[in-house]
């Protein structure tokens, strides 16, 4: 490759955040070595354009939803920490995880964690609130051309419906979370590393 | 110091004449053996001792990792994160179903749910994909006592240290000169001879010598590379009015297999030394050179390409249809360019051995005299050929299906990954129209039980 290797002591601040992420050496080690084959020109950070041009990732209907997940409050630029932060939603849920500390904040890949990223992904306007057209947008990326407006709203107006508890016509974060109670979150939105 | 004068001048003396002949008997017993197509041996069991060398500094460096307790970094050819092989319509009953108490698997409110089937398969991409790891070199599961490709240089021993050092130097102060002058040898004599030839009146003997200067020339360019080359099965090589197609890794491909046949290249007109060989060449035989601006005229350049395969009497062509240089892991899309002529398909697959070299060409990362430096400064070049039986289009075949028909044939033999992708990706973004299909899917199995919900 050319390229010198990637063990620990090249990855900046690697004990901290491998504390936030609970991430092992093995796995930052490995992505580390993913984030800069992303970076195709040696920035030293990823850009949009590093991220768009993953085919597989293009093709994925929520693709542009989930590279805007690595670019919060508007930055341009993700470093490898913040690379790392956002992937770290997808982290098994491993038996240590469940002793919670209550003085430790709580870990990025907890239940909690991971229903919080996937709801960001629906709530555009960052308002803690997924309403009736936020719903209608992810729906209509889905679905593409395929649905007709009229069925579309229809089904976005159910959904809603259905969730919304206290009639506001919208889902909070509260809401999301007790229909989604009984769904194995843990296991579907966890990717393993292989060691 | 006035003592001192005589004696060094006769020492440089006494070097410089070692050095000549050192070098002149080295030339000749390289370039003799080129012009004849006969081999002594010498690289195999240059190929063999390396092996043995390889092995042992890998085992030193494992040893070195242990006392320290920590892990070699292992790359993985097969992906850094497991993945689930199961379709988007299972996975998404799958989640609707397990939280849904009832027995209906369809309720509406869990179509909130459904976003986690795109969400984690759009970050397993982000984690590894196929293509992105297909543009980088091939990471290798020894070392190979070359700095460019070890990734755990905190664990290497003095001794080790010692005998990389040895290496650097065999390399870069034996190898590399010894190679150059053989590079330049193959070349001058490469564009004197064609050009000899060119003056030549058109019949059998020219014939006879364009190919044997040809053959001449690109054996001398092997040996510059020190490229050990096994062909199998030989009896398919490419006749007269067919297209042999091959996977493309690397420019040197080219050297590798005209060494072996006599073809017609086709390829864009350069400027400066690679204009000049070109002009050389096509004195001797017909070869197809397109004009930069003819290149995008894609009638033109099939108009061209038909004509000289329908001539029996020419050359077959050389083409590499994935347009672009791959890692050799795996092929990409075959343009349909080539496929669409009509003629006899050729295939031959190339697979490089990158435990002594890599050959592939990075060429966003490296120019190309960087990367024929790297080239040069490797161990070797191993790789094997193999040709493929002819193939020929079938009646109710489009190109693009007898492209990939190609695609798999070459993939296979040569231990491949066969994928779908398009080699242009290096450089561009993916269509829309793969994306429809995620959404059609998706779009049937929402459409279809809301409107069963409606209905009950």
């Amino acid at each position: 490759m050319g390229s010198r290797s990637s063990h620990a002591a090249v990855i900046p601040d690697v004990d901290s955040i491998r504390r936030e992420t609970g991430f092992s050496q093995a796995s930052l080690i490995r992505l580390h070595h993913r984030f800069r084959a992303l970076d195709r020109n040696k920035k030293g950070y990823l850009s949009r354009i590093d991220l768009q041009q993953i085919g597989a990732l293009a093709v994925n209907p929520l693709g542009d939803r989930i590279i805007e997940s690595f670019f919060p409050n508007g930055s341009q630029q993700v470093d490898f920490p913040g690379f790392v932060r956002v992937l770290a939603h997808f982290r098994p849920v491993e038996d240590e995880d469940t002793d919670l500390d209550p003085k430790k904040p709580e870990p990025l890949n907890s239940r909690r964690n991971k229903l919080h990223y996937a709801f960001q992904l629906y709530d555009l306007d960052r308002d803690g609130k997924i309403s009736r057209h936020e719903m209608l947008q992810v729906l209509r990326l889905m679905v593409g051309v395929q649905v007709t407006e009229e069925q579309l709203e229809n089904i976005a107006d159910r959904t809603v419906q259905e969730a919304d508890e206290d009639g506001d016509g919208a889902v909070s974060f509260l809401e999301f979370t007790k229909s989604l109670e009984k769904m194995d979150v843990e296991q579907k939105m966890s990717i393993r590393i292989l060691k | 110091m006035f003592l001192l004068l005589p004696f060094d001048s006769l020492i440089v003396n006494l070097l410089g004449i070692s050095l000549t002949v050192l070098f002149t008997l080295l030339l000749v017993f390289i370039i003799v053996p080129a012009i004849f197509g006969v081999s002594f041996g010498i690289r195999k069991l240059y190929m063999k001792t390396l092996l043995k060398i390889f092995a042992w500094a890998t085992l030193r460096m494992e040893r070195g990792a242990k006392e320290k307790n920590h892990q070699l970094y292992k790359p993985y050819t097969n992906g850094i994160i497991a993945k689930d092989p199961t379709s988007l319509e299972e996975e998404i009953k799958e989640i609707r179903r397990s939280g849904s108490s009832k027995a209906l698997d369809n309720t509406p409110e869990l179509a909130l749910s459904d976003i986690f089937y795109f969400c984690r398969k759009g970050m397993e991409t982000i984690m590894d994909d196929e293509v992105t790891k297909r543009f980088s070199a091939e990471e290798l599961e020894s070392w190979n006592l070359l700095s460019r490709t070890n990734y755990n240089f905190q664990y290497i021993s003095l001794r080790l240290t010692v005998l990389w050092g040895l290496g650097v130097l065999i390399r870069y102060c034996f190898l590399l000169p010894l190679r150059i002058a053989l590079a330049f040898t193959g070349i001058s004599l490469l564009v004197v001879g064609t050009t000899v030839v060119g003056y030549l009146p058109n019949g059998r003997f020219k014939e006879f010598m364009s190919k044997h200067v040809h053959l001449m020339c690109y054996r001398i360019c092997v040996r510059a590379l020190t490229a050990i080359i096994t062909y199998h099965d030989r009896e398919n090589r490419p006749r007269n009015g067919g297209i042999c197609v091959a996977n493309h890794t690397s420019p040197i491909d080219v050297i590798i297999l005209a060494s072996d046949g006599y073809y017609a290249m086709v390829g864009q007109v350069h400027g400066g030394l690679m204009g000049v060989i070109q002009r050389a060449m096509v004195k001797a035989c017909p070869h197809v050179w397109f004009e930069r601006s003819e290149v995008k005229d894609r009638h033109l350049v099939a108009k061209r390409l038909t004509e000289h395969v329908q001539d029996k009497s020419k050359l077959p062509i050389l083409i590499f249809p994935e347009g672009t240089c791959i890692n050799n892991t795996s092929v990409m899309m075959f343009k349909k360019g080539s496929f669409e002529i009509g003629a006899t398909v050729y295939p031959v697959a190339i697979k490089y051995d990158p435990q002594f070299g890599d050959a592939f060409w990075n060429s966003s990362k490296y120019g190309m005299v960087t990367y024929l430096l790297r080239m040069m400064t490797s161990w070797a070049i191993v790789c094997s050929v193999w040709y493929l039986p002819p193939m020929t289009r079938e009646g109710d075949e489009d190109a693009v299906q007898f492209a990939n028909r190609v695609k798999s044939a070459i993939a296979r033999q040569g231990g491949l990954v066969d994928l779908l992708w398009d080699g242009g990706l290096k450089r561009e973004k993916v269509k829309d129209t793969f994306k429809e299909e995620q959404q059609k899917l998706y779009s049937k199995m929402i459409v279809g039980n809301h409107e069963d919900r409606s209905r009950s």
